[in-house]
């Protein structure tokens, strides 16, 4: 068993649902960490929920970065531990600098709640590595805020570093401008760090986790980080 | 120590796509102002700050926009100082 963190900042939202599906659905440890604390020794995996962190002031995701646990967040990532941002957590991401590019609002400028087909575009990260290069999952999505963009020399570097974990697509794996919920750059919906231990995704793994859900997809991506943590535990000395 | 207007403009780069500011275009050409060629929706801070000298200030509020007021990524941002 291991220790997930979950991070609450004000206005935090899909807190209790990833607990939910950390704890009950993939039977792991799991805390919440308000976003004043700082010391994460005690974790093997970090999530920064969705939400609508600080109101969404300023920028999605702007006033968050500049959190107290951002700080311990960034060496937790450094020393090699996964760290997962969904949604406004991805937001938290891209703002803190642990992710480049930047998430702006949607091209129809409209908040958009639904479900989606996105394709697994690499497997060699710790967050997909159950999964096979090409698999569709169908995965919901619910922002404002989520069209990806970055400039064309971060978008190359992002190709050639396989970065790029995710993209819209139809739901036979078609990359199409119809199956791109928000105008993101490429159908991008994520990405990791160079390390491929940090990843920001817009989709909600948590909301299709159980059957109950509708969809159990998403358990694909905790359960591939329980895996990495199988392999890795003796190495990071947590267990 | 003196006090010192600051207002900081915050604008999408050139290159990041505003479909606020095509929104605001088309609602604009639908009121039939048809030579409205381009629309940008950018954001204006203004800030009160209590410093010695100018030049301190214009350090401190650059400052301030790479840090939290502008996201360098998406955005470019113009810093003018009045006392």
């Amino acid at each position: 068993m291991y220790k997930f963190g979950i991070v609450v900042f004000p206005g935090s939202n899909c807190d209790h649902d990833c607990y939910h599906a950390i704890k009950h659905v993939l039977a792991q440890d799991c805390e919440f960490l308000w976003h004043h604390e700082t010391d994460l020794e005690r974790f093997d995996c970090i999530v920064l929920p969705g939400g609508f962190s600080y109101g969404d002031y300023l920028r999605t995701g702007s006033i968050a970065s500049l959190s107290p646990i951002m700080k311990s967040v960034e060496k937790f990532a450094q020393a090699g531990n996964p760290v997962i941002g969904i949604c406004n957590g991805f937001q938290v991401l891209v703002e803190s600098g642990l992710l480049p590019g930047a998430l702006i609002k949607n091209s129809s400028l409209k908040f958009v709640c639904k479900w989606v087909h996105v394709r697994v575009e690499n497997n060699k990260n710790l967050f997909t590595s159950n999964m096979k290069v090409g698999d569709v999952l169908d995965i919901p999505v619910a922002h404002g805020e989520g069209n990806y963009f970055c400039n064309p020399q971060e978008l190359k570097g992002l190709g050639e570093n396989s970065q790029i974990v995710f993209r819209y697509c139809d739901d036979k794996g078609g990359i199409t401008p119809e199956s791109n919920p928000n105008g993101s750059i490429e159908n991008i919906a994520g990405i990791t760090n160079k390390a491929g231990n940090v990843l920001g995704m817009m989709p909600h793994p948590e909301r299709c986790a159980e059957e109950m859900l509708n969809g159990t997809q998403g358990k694909l991506i905790f359960e591939s980080i329980i895996s990495w943590l199988n392999l890795n535990k003796k190495v990071t000395g947590r267990a | 120590m003196r006090e010192f207007k600051v207002k900081v403009e915050v604008k999408l780069k050139p290159v990041v796509l505003d479909p606020q500011g095509k929104t605001v275009l088309t609602a604009l050409h639908n009121l039939g102002y048809d030579k409205v060629e381009d629309a940008r929706v950018g954001k204006l801070i203004e800030l009160k700050i209590t410093d010695s000298d100018a030049s301190n200030v214009k350090e401190r509020v650059d400052d301030m926009c790479k840090k939290l007021l502008s996201n360098p990524v998406i955005e470019d941002f113009v810093v003018k100082i009045e006392e």
